[in-house]
């Protein structure tokens, strides 16, 4: 633990004339009802050296992790480590062959303290010992300035990340994994986690570091394999790959072009929120202070921030899910909506596409003409006096999937069957074609695949073109900078005055979003 | 041979239909070892169960009029079931339709009013739906849990029914037994089939299944109810009520239970009486999720437990214990729920997963 380094790979048993490489994984197998998550999958990595894994959504990334990490127990296929081959039946086993991970997604208790959650995580007891110096150790050993007595709920994403990390590290572990790990940072908190790896990488570890962000990759790592459709595309030197050729094995063909031309022409008002202040439905919620947001018809306005900061209020008050008391606190194309409920605001002209796809942008297990008509009955006559029509019903599904290109067997699949990008795919078409004045949408790339990104993108634009006011809410700061035409970031509750998209830096958005500067608001502006 | 079950991309139509017959065949040869083992002719046993109750006219209208009230209140919980609302005190509400619907044949007695059952059948649903209201309030104004609420109304409608029987509408001339007068001509429900206990109450069968049917699958309120039971995220984001699924379930459920209770005082039994329903309130829950939800399938999950109600007095009649009836009854059950594991798994043996399972 207090050495700077690890110990060296043992000698091949093999004989071999080389060192093994730390970990190497051969022919992963692993099949999933109507899937093949995993295809014959092999990679390796050494000490000292960061690994990137590349592949889009649903390119069997995950399941390889988890078959690293014994979550999941591979069709077929070996793990070794320093040339052993290592059974990995649970995350325990996993632990003690020396592997660690970080998940995209936190397990941690908002009301404990960082101590207190890291040492819910320890398999031994003794370990506890000491912890609050250990982690200030490790913490400042890497670049991470922790405090063990914090509460996790007072933390930021960005730290309780990194309380993540150093749940791993205490571990020693000599291989570590981290999935997806900047898709929910700012720009400084991506730079920090870099720092912390590249000191990792120093110390003779072997870091995998799993992303679908190409420039991440060119900035940190050494080599890349590339997945598609679970299999291993190839594995290049990132240093000799231009950012098109790792685009080019990631989806198979080239990049298709994204986001907007900026060229918005702002008309009228179409969705307003005027000064509104709002307790959160639930205690780890955020109240929204004094929020005042403006989308005029003929523009995109994106929504940045990191989630938690009154992203899930605010949506439900322009959705109408949250009805507030002031009817005048929300506007919709100039008439007072505040204390409307979703379907009546439907009626009106709004549109929502949610940041979750199954279970509530789509009912799971119903079909897709059921689906679409989930939300378009409040607009389209998909129903006449309650009795619902079959035939304008399926009707309005099949022009969906045809002109959003949707891939299904027919419109009698059920939602769940469709990939994430599909899903998306119809979920916004469904949206789109209900002809709203002003559209919402979440997260609206969100594990969803670079071809569908390209088609999402387009048809929001399109929207936006034909008149529609757009509001896109989203982490992804990339995306929004394609998209927008004008940005606010929200944090805290509190949402900045927007600025013309051309005005942006990634690093004045950055400051905005961890709360660094103090918000100008839209009234000040 | 270890073998696995995998889930199946789709439900499998086959084992839709085929998983039942499986599940009667396997009770049948168990009804047999078991009849066999306790010294009983398992043929003469068997003939109780699925033969005799059906091989006569009075048998089958006596079928008919059991599967009435299982099939009436196994409709009314699926739809509500669908919804994810857990109305569990139908026995309750059946009850109170039975209290309601005797409370008007009683008060008309002397009246001689033609068609006063009809009158005693709208009461009885009314008095249903307004004991159904207590839990749906309590669901909706103050988030309490239904299945408590409507389960615990029910030994209230008990003994509210009992304190009745035995105080104001007892009969005065009934020497102290706590039972009320016999009903009028007027407020029997008219019989249907002479010779039979089968009566015009039946009629409802055939047309609560098609209602049902309609409104599931052709109604908005029928898809916003499988929605908000599907995914009450996605009912919210599309801007479907919860309070109002609730109240429709609970409104629905209680006038059909309602409607049954009042039936079953004015049908076979003519007066109101300290017991009711030899618990059809209850049975109905099964009758719903064994006909998957689905009005059909309550239909003929409702004709199959009234058919093994009745077998099972059959067999007590020719000396089997009451508990071996039961168990039988038991493992018919268990048998068609375990098979329903055949609809959405297949059996494999381990190393012979192929690829692309579909």
């Amino acid at each position: 633990m207090d050495s700077a380094t690890i110990s060296e790979p043992r000698p091949a048993t093999s004989g071999g004339a080389e060192a093994p490489p730390r970990l190497r994984v051969e022919s992963v197998t692993k099949q999933y009802p109507g899937c093949l998550a995993n295809d014959d999958v092999s990679l390796s990595v050494e000490g000292g050296e960061i690994l990137a894994l590349l592949g889009e959504n649903g390119a069997g990334k995950s399941t390889l992790v988890k078959v690293m990490y014994g979550l999941v127990a591979p069709d077929a296929g070996t793990i070794f480590i320093d040339g052993r081959e290592v059974a990995i039946t649970s995350p325990a086993e996993a632990r003690a062959a020396g592997i660690g991970i970080v998940f995209q997604h936190f397990s941690l208790f908002e009301s404990l303290t960082v101590a207190e959650n890291i040492s819910l995580g320890l398999d031994n007891a003794a370990d506890r010992r000491d912890l609050g110096r250990r982690i200030r150790e490790i913490g400042a050993r890497y670049g991470m300035a922790l405090d063990p007595g914090r509460h996790v709920a007072d933390l930021s994403v960005g730290e309780r990340q990194q309380v993540e990390i150093v749940r791993c590290l205490l571990q020693d572990p000599a291989i570590l994994i981290f999935d997806e790990p900047t898709s929910v940072l700012t720009p400084q908190a991506i730079e920090g986690l870099f720092d912390t790896l590249r000191r990792l990488r120093a110390e003779g570890r072997a870091v995998v570091f799993i992303s679908h962000k190409l420039e991440e990759i060119r900035a940190l790592c050494d080599r890349a394999t590339v997945l598609r459709g679970g299999r291993v595309v190839g594995t290049v030197e990132v240093a000799a790959t231009s950012v098109n050729d790792l685009a080019r094995m990631m989806i198979g063909r080239d990049m298709p072009a994204f986001g907007s031309d900026h060229a918005g022409k702002p008309a009228g008002e179409a969705l307003a929120v005027r000064n509104l202040s709002l307790s959160p439905a639930d205690p780890h919620g955020t109240a929204l202070d004094d929020l005042t947001l403006v989308a005029r018809g003929g523009e995109i306005l994106g929504i940045a921030g990191i989630a938690g900061n009154g992203q899930e209020e605010l949506l439900a008050v322009l959705s109408g899910e949250r009805p507030v008391a002031d009817p005048g606190a929300v506007l919709l194309n100039g008439r007072q909506v505040g204390r409307l409920g979703p379907g009546a605001r439907r009626r009106l002209g709004l549109g929502f596409v949610p940041g979750e796809r199954l279970g509530r942008g789509a009912v799971p297990p119903m079909s897709l003409s059921e689906n679409g008509f989930l939300t378009a009955h409040w607009r389209l006559p998909l129903a006449r006096r309650g009795i619902i029509s079959p035939r304008r019903r399926a009707a309005f599904a099949d022009r969906v999937i045809d002109e959003f290109r949707v891939a299904t067997r027919s419109r009698a699949t059920a939602a769940q069957a469709l990939s994430g990008g599909n899903l998306q795919r119809f979920i916004v078409g469904r949206e789109i074609l209900a002809g709203p004045s002003a559209l919402i949408v979440a997260y609206p790339t969100w594990g969803v695949d670079v071809a569908a990104v390209a088609a999402i993108h387009a048809a929001l634009v399109a929207l936006r073109d034909a008149g529609a006011a757009v509001v896109v809410m989203s982490e992804d700061l990339d995306e929004l900078l394609a998209l927008s035409d004008r940005m606010a970031v929200l944090c805290r509750g509190r949402l900045s005055a927007p600025m013309r998209v051309r005005d942006c830096t990634p690093e004045r958005l950055g400051l905005l979003m961890s709360g660094a500067t103090p918000l100008e608001t839209a009234d000040a502006a | 041979m270890p073998l696995r079950l995998v889930p199946r991309l789709a439900p499998s139509r086959l084992a839709l239909y085929g998983a039942p017959l499986l599940a009667v065949a396997a009770t049948v040869v168990f009804g047999y070892v078991l009849f066999l083992a306790i010294g009983r002719d398992p043929l003469t046993a068997l003939h109780a169960y699925f033969i005799a109750p059906v091989n006569s006219r009075f048998g089958l209208s006596e079928w008919l009029l059991t599967a009435l009230p299982l099939t009436l209140i196994g409709l009314g919980l699926a739809v509500g079931f669908r919804a994810n609302v857990w109305n569990i005190g139908a026995e309750g509400q059946l009850l109170l339709g039975a209290i309601g619907g005797g409370a008007v044949a009683l008060a008309l007695w002397r009246e001689g009013v033609p068609g006063t059952f009809l009158l005693v059948c709208i009461a009885g649903a009314l008095a249903g739906m307004a004991w159904a209201a207590i839990p749906a309030f309590l669901r909706t104004r103050f988030n309490a849990n239904e299945i408590l609420t409507s389960l615990m109304l029910i030994y209230v409608a008990d003994q509210l029914l009992g304190y009745l029987v035995h105080g104001a509408l007892r009969n005065p001339q009934g020497f102290g037994f706590p039972e009320s007068r016999l009903f009028s001509a007027e407020a029997i429900m008219p019989n249907l089939l002479s010779g039979t206990r089968l009566h015009v109450g039946w009629l409802l069968v055939p047309l609560a299944v098609l209602a049902m049917w309609f409104l599931m699958s052709r109604t908005v309120t029928g898809f916003r109810l499988q929605v908000s039971g599907e995914a009450a995220g996605a009912a919210a984001y599309a801007g479907f009520s919860q309070k109002r699924m609730v109240w429709l379930s609970f409104l629905l459920t209680g006038g059909l239970a309602g409607v049954v209770g009042a039936m079953e005082v004015a049908g076979p039994v003519g007066q109101l009486l300290p017991e009711i329903s030899p618990g059809y309130g209850f049975a109905a829950i099964i009758v719903a999720f064994l006909g998957r939800l689905s009005p059909v399938g309550v239909l003929l999950a409702a004709h199959l437990l009234a058919l093994i109600l009745i077998g099972g007095e059959n067999v007590q009649m020719l000396g089997v214990p009451v508990a071996v009836a039961q168990l039988f009854q038991g493992v018919l059950l268990v048998a068609l729920l375990a098979s329903d594991v055949l609809v959405r798994y297949r059996v494999v043996r381990l190393g012979r997963l192929g690829r692309g399972s579909a």
